[in-house]
């Protein structure tokens, strides 16, 4: 491979892979990609609706070709059960952002009215800080952040993406026989 | 999936048939379909019957603190053999020798901490090469894990990369579904090693065994059927083609199929190139048989890629050592690309005609499919394509030179051992320069005549694997050609050799260096020879002798025969005597000049064009008339 560590941030694929809740499936996935150099952008794991079975959303930076790649040695872990590509038209994408800003009295008004104008929420108060909770597709947090940026950002805890597909079916619905 | 068995009935078969004679017929000794009712026992016990009831006759290994509970009941089976080696690393090698002779699944043990870390090696280098292996560790009681107790190591974390799956087993319940999918999973799909780590606690508990288990291996699906559309596209393709190639890998002997491409080269008429790991797979003596490409290839084999319009690519996977500098591969060629891994498809250079599937299903529809094509529309003319290869096949055959210093040249010993010992022998190397020339030199004719450590590239292969090979294929005679730097890593498992009658006969090929290092130093830094001298016959300088270790020696003090030859016009009469004997092994230090190199070369990094059959001479590509 060799050349996917240039490739553009557009380039950032969302892949949701449903595995066996075993010990250790989870150094499985991550390791693939280190060892097979794939650049993750973030990892995202917890339970499904179906008992024994944990889902793992992985955002990645990938053309096509190593997309196809990625997919491939993934499913040749044993413990992988099914994968599939959430594309951003036909899915809901979603990341959790947690953030510690600094907001003194001059400025602590400033800082509520961006909170309000991004619908997100104030979760914790102190006397020289606030703490925001927001949830929302990459692009909107990263346009919170960077309002907030100037405030003075003491701490920043992001979940990583989270994605669903549209629509009624589920996609354990065939991953099962 | 739910009526799955745990390995396939044809190696059960071939298994029992092997193991019968000399057993006495103790209800425990198991065939195919074999049903075993729950009954009480120990999780080491259980270990022991799984083993019995999957087939198993042969395992190599060494007990320690963790895995003493099973080498109990081990020593009651009747069925199982167990070969004490001297280091975990031979034994994984013996295991890997024994799958790659026999196409059954290796067994070793080992136990806890650093006896696991000794597999380390032969799991990667099965994992390369798609060995079928199971590697069965002791660890630590489930109660200690993670307290660094005595001799513990994450082995599973360490092998995970490295094993085509690798288990923790803490319940003994689980033993035997464990052990049944460790078995199918080394053994179907791209075959390889699987470990299976099992706790003190878990081999000590009390637990019920019961055969056959239920395998739940939902993510595991290998595909064997070829989709036929593909298959027909990649007969349309071959039908088209003025200069196809077939450029087959190790991925034919894995798949036992070939006596189906035999007949499928027969059909199409296509030259045939086959890799390293494939050596063997179709016989190097018929005459589309152009020998092996890439970085040490034939001028026709690389010629072929090179100038094809279309590789027929049957269970190869572009390696870089086949394909050089990957950008100027085969720059005209479509490719048609069958393997039974998915994600070798397209890896390394885009399929045009991708088939996922076994080549034992592929290889005969794709016969039946051109054999269609070509009733229906003719054949495409490809004597010009032949008459350019012969060209180059007779014009840069592989060949080597007398040495100047006058010493034997390390090709003619190889040649001669093959002349003398033929292709029902089986030739194990190790790695680097004796490697090569064991490819280029001996004549490969059937398939698991041929071992080495292809991918992974692991020196000190030769000695255990061909100790594996012995015991898997009792009645042939086994040669490992091993260098002097590879012989000094495993030698140990001489040992094991002597006191198992296990009667391997080693050919140390001994230039005194580490002789492809040496080679690069020689064409790449100026002759710069920074630490490639052992001193194995000759001190640095080549002045005078000196021999540490003297092979011979070595060689009696582990109880074999040993040999020595140094003189040309002795090889054959050593050899002779070599092949005499029998009852024990043999190990023949053939001192050879090191100034012997392996042409031909493409130098790391550029064209496959740019070959080179001796230093500095490239290929008159063109006719001038």
């Amino acid at each position: 491979m060799g050349t996917h560590d240039i490739i553009a941030p557009e380039q950032r694929r969302t892949l949701s892979v449903l595995v066996e809740d075993v010990p250790g499936v989870l150094t499985k996935v991550s390791g693939l990609f280190a060892r097979r150099a794939f650049n993750i952008h973030s990892l995202a794991v917890g339970p499904s609706e179906l008992p024994g079975l944990s889902r793992i959303t992985v955002v990645v930076d990938a053309d096509s070709k190593l997309l196809e790649q990625i997919t491939k040695q993934l499913n040749k872990l044993i413990n992988v059960i099914k994968i599939i590509e959430l594309a951003p038209e036909n899915s809901v994408q979603r990341e959790h952002l947690l953030i510690k800003v600094k907001a003194d009295s001059p400025t602590r008004l400033q800082v509520t009215q961006a909170v309000e104008l991004f619908r997100a929420k104030i979760v914790d108060v102190s006397v020289d800080s606030l703490t925001v909770e927001a949830t929302g597709a990459p692009d909107k947090l990263n346009a919170l952040l960077e309002v907030l940026e100037p405030f003075g950002v003491r701490e920043i805890v992001r979940s990583g993406g989270l994605a669903i597909s549209r629509g009624s079916k589920s996609m354990t619905d065939r991953a099962l026989r | 999936m739910s009526n799955l068995t745990a390995t396939t009935p044809a190696m059960l078969a071939s298994k029992a048939s092997s193991s019968a004679a000399g057993i006495s017929p103790d209800p425990r000794i198991y065939g195919p379909g074999r049903t075993v009712e729950p009954v009480a026992v120990t999780g080491a016990e259980s270990i022991i019957r799984s083993l019995e009831s999957l087939g198993v006759t042969d395992v190599f290994g060494i007990p320690g603190g963790t895995i003493l509970p099973t080498y109990d009941p081990l020593m009651d089976s009747e069925q199982i053999n167990h070969i004490l080696v001297r280091h975990e690393q031979g034994g994984g090698h013996a295991a890997q020798g024994y799958a790659m002779v026999t196409g059954e699944v290796g067994v070793c043990f080992a136990t806890s901490g650093p006896g696991a870390t000794n597999l380390v090696t032969p799991m990667a280098d099965a994992h390369m090469d798609s060995v079928p292996m199971v590697a069965i560790t002791g660890q630590v009681n489930a109660a200690v894990i993670g307290t660094d107790a005595f001799q513990e190591a994450d082995i599973v974390g360490i092998a995970t990369p490295i094993t085509k799956h690798s288990y923790l087993v803490t319940d003994a319940d689980q033993i035997p579904r464990v052990m049944a999918e460790a078995f199918h999973l080394a053994s179907t799909g791209r075959p390889g090693p699987v470990l299976v780590d099992i706790t003190k606690s878990a081999q000590v508990a009390q637990t019920t065994f019961a055969w056959p288990p239920k395998i739940e291996l939902n993510g595991y699906r290998p595909v064997t059927r070829g989709h036929s559309k593909q298959i027909r596209e990649a007969a349309k393709l071959i039908q088209g083609a003025s200069r196809p190639v077939f450029y087959i890998g190790g991925g034919m002997i894995k798949a036992e199929a070939s006596e189906e491409f035999y007949r499928l080269a027969e059909t199409v008429g296509a030259p045939v190139v086959n890799t390293l790991m494939a050596r063997g797979a179709f016989p190097d003596s018929h005459e589309q048989n152009l020998g092996m490409p890439g970085m040490h290839g034939t001028v026709s084999a690389v010629a072929a890629l090179q100038r094809s319009d279309l590789l027929i690519t049957l269970g190869a996977r572009f390696d870089d050592r086949v394909t050089g500098q990957l950008e100027s591969f085969a720059p005209d060629a479509k490719v048609i690309h069958a393997d039974i891994d998915p994600a070798e498809i397209s890896k390394n250079r885009t399929a045009d005609v991708p088939i996922v599937g076994s080549l034992k299903e592929i290889v005969p529809e794709l016969t039946v499919a051109f054999d269609t094509l070509v009733a229906k529309h003719g054949r495409t003319d490809i004597s010009g394509w032949w008459k350019q290869l012969n060209r180059f096949r007779e014009t840069y055959p592989l060949g080597y030179t007398t040495p100047e210093d006058g010493k034997i040249a390390p090709q003619q010993v190889i040649e001669k051992i093959n002349q003398a010992a033929g292709p029902e022998a089986v030739y194990v190397a190790g790695v680097g320069q004796h490697q090569m020339w064991s490819s280029q030199f001996v004549k490969y004719e059937r398939p698991r005549q041929w071992l080495n450590s292809g991918g992974l590239g692991t020196m000190g292969y030769a000695v255990p694997a061909a100790m594996g090979a012995q015991v898997g294929n009792p009645d042939r005679v086994v040669w490992a050609i091993d260098g002097d730097g590879c012989f000094q890593m495993t030698n140990q498992e001489l040992a094991t050799c002597a006191i198992n009658k296990i009667p391997i006969k080693v050919a140390v090929i001994n230039n005194s260096s580490l002789g492809m290092v040496r080679q690069w130093q020689t064409l790449f830094y100026e002759s710069r020879y920074s630490n490639t001298h052992l001193n194995t016959s000759v001190s640095d300088s080549g002045g005078e002798i000196v021999r540490i270790p003297d092979f011979l020696k070595l060689a009696e003090a582990y109880g074999c025969a040993g040999l020595r030859c140094e003189r040309p016009e002795d090889i054959d009469a050593v050899i002779a005597e070599a092949m005499a004997i029998n009852d024990r092994p043999v190990v023949v230090d053939f001192v050879v000049s090191r100034d012997s190199m392996v042409w031909p070369m493409v130098p790391a990094g550029v064209s496959n064009s740019d070959i080179q059959f001796a230093q500095n001479l490239t290929p008159q590509w063109d006719e001038e008339d």
